[in-house]
């Protein structure tokens, strides 16, 4: 994944505050994908519009962790939904 | 020992009705098929809905029969979506307009699963008994492609037509779907009857899960590929429904409420309705969402298995329907004493030239 690519949630995959279990899920077609902390914070972030660079450099300033850290952790969850089709990247 | 309170469902299918203007010799509704006087009200299924969230349902499946033959179907859509309910429409597209189309899209259905029965008019309208189904289901996936609703197409397959996967992978590129599910015919309910007719070959049934690992590799990111292979060739059984009572319910026309969609063929079980319980009492107290949770059902082989709760000894109709007990292994799994006669008799089915298909059909209503 690169800096200057545009992560979005496409069509039929939203966030979802799960009330019964008192955790945040990704609701995509036909599944639910149960959230972490960390999960929630980077969707959290996904708005269609900023870069994944943008994306990472905010939650590195939120969460005062490491830049690089951020980056790698935060592509390989959305690469991960990348490929499930429960994310659109866009150049 | 006490058993752990199970986890709250996370997936809930309605099966709105039983009418089908198809008629597939594989459906996976019981024989005895409920009238449309039978049905629950939209009133019901709303208030259904509403107990479902409140228990823990995320996803919704509106299923049937063919759900478009409601005709309150863009109802019960709000009233899912108003319910907090991820909702997924499971049809053939038969009874589906443009219009009823653009209606669910403002009633805010989340994503449609469209059921595909053969790659072109000859195989599909032959097995679902249709004449023309096909043309309008292509119409119908226009339609949807238009709109914009997240697609799944849902292939069927079986030895008639396991020879027109790559072109349902195909398909489903053309069609813009994101998933699609490459599902062999599993032999429950009508398709039971039809063993001879359809049950794939061993070579058939290899070469497609062939075809899939190389399909998934080439279009990872592009189409997301769901498979389930042809059971009776399997060394190991399915995980019925992730395991009965853990994750999902399933809700007949008439309201009963039942941990598969086939547990009713399993007859010393007794199954509430909707009509006099809550979700809530039924899947955390009645006897038959209890029957076969966790592993203090089990006998032998199962037991002292290592992998009994990987697959839960597999599926308890299936073992009812082919070992007589529904406590016994799945016949599927190469530990059941059964599984060499169930193996012989798939080779068996698969080399029948059997060709007559025995469709799905309402019995009518005593007069």
């Amino acid at each position: 994944m690169d800096a200057a690519d545009i992560p979005a949630l496409p069509r039929g995959v939203r966030l979802h505050y799960d009330k019964i279990r008192q955790a945040w899920v990704l609701l995509a077609p036909e599944r639910a994908v149960m959230l972490d902390q960390v999960g929630h914070a980077v969707l959290s972030e996904v708005d269609g519009c900023r870069s994944f660079g943008e994306i990472t450099t905010a939650l590195a300033e939120k969460y005062n962790a490491p830049a690089e850290q951020i980056a790698e952790d935060s592509a390989g969850f959305l690469g991960a939904l990348r490929n499930r089709r429960f994310l659109d990247l866009r150049s | 020992m006490t058993a752990p309170r199970p986890q709250p469902p996370i997936a809930m299918l309605a099966e709105l009705t039983h009418r089908c203007p198809l008629s597939c010799p594989y459906c996976s509704n019981p024989l005895e098929l409920a009238r449309q006087e039978q049905e629950l009200d939209t009133e019901t299924w709303a208030r259904v809905f509403d107990e479902a969230a409140g228990i823990g349902v995320l996803q919704l499946h509106l299923s049937g029969g063919e759900p478009a033959s409601r005709r309150d179907l863009v109802e019960l859509v709000s009233a899912a979506r108003q319910a907090g309910l991820y909702t997924n429409l499971i049809t053939s597209g038969i009874g589906l307009t443009q219009k009823r189309l653009q209606a669910l899209d403002d009633a805010g259905l989340d994503h449609i699963q469209l059921s595909l029965q053969g790659t072109n008019a000859e195989i599909a309208d032959e097995i679902g008994g249709y004449r023309g189904g096909f043309a309008r289901k292509m119409q119908v996936a226009q339609w949807i492609g238009e709109i914009g609703f997240p697609l799944t197409l849902n292939a069927v397959l079986h030895r008639r037509n396991l020879h027109q996967l790559p072109r349902a992978l195909e398909m489903a590129l053309e069609m813009g779907a994101r998933r699609i599910e490459v599902a062999t015919v599993q032999f429950h309910g009508w398709a039971l009857k039809n063993r001879a007719a359809l049950m794939p070959s061993r070579d058939q049934a290899r070469d497609a899960t062939r075809q899939v690992a190389e399909a998934r590799l080439r279009l990872k990111g592009q189409l997301v590929i769901d498979y389930v292979p042809a059971d009776y060739h399997e060394d190991y059984p399915k995980r019925c429904m992730g395991g009965w009572g853990t994750s999902g319910l399933n809700i007949t026309p008439e309201g009963r409420v039942l941990p598969c969609h086939a547990a009713e063929s399993i007859p010393h079980l007794d199954f509430e309705t909707v009509r006099r319980a809550s979700l809530h009492e039924i899947w955390y107290e009645s006897a038959a969402f209890n029957a076969y949770r966790g592993t203090d059902w089990m006998a032998e082989p199962c037991v002292s298995c290592e992998r009994k709760t990987v697959d839960f000894g597999g599926c308890r109709c299936q073992a009812l329907a082919l070992a007589g007990d529904a406590n016994a292994t799945d016949p599927v799994c190469v530990k059941s004493p059964h599984h060499k006669a169930l193996q012989a008799a798939a080779e068996a089915f698969a080399a029948s030239t059997e060709d007559t298909l025995t469709y799905r059909q309402m019995i009518k209503a005593p007069v």
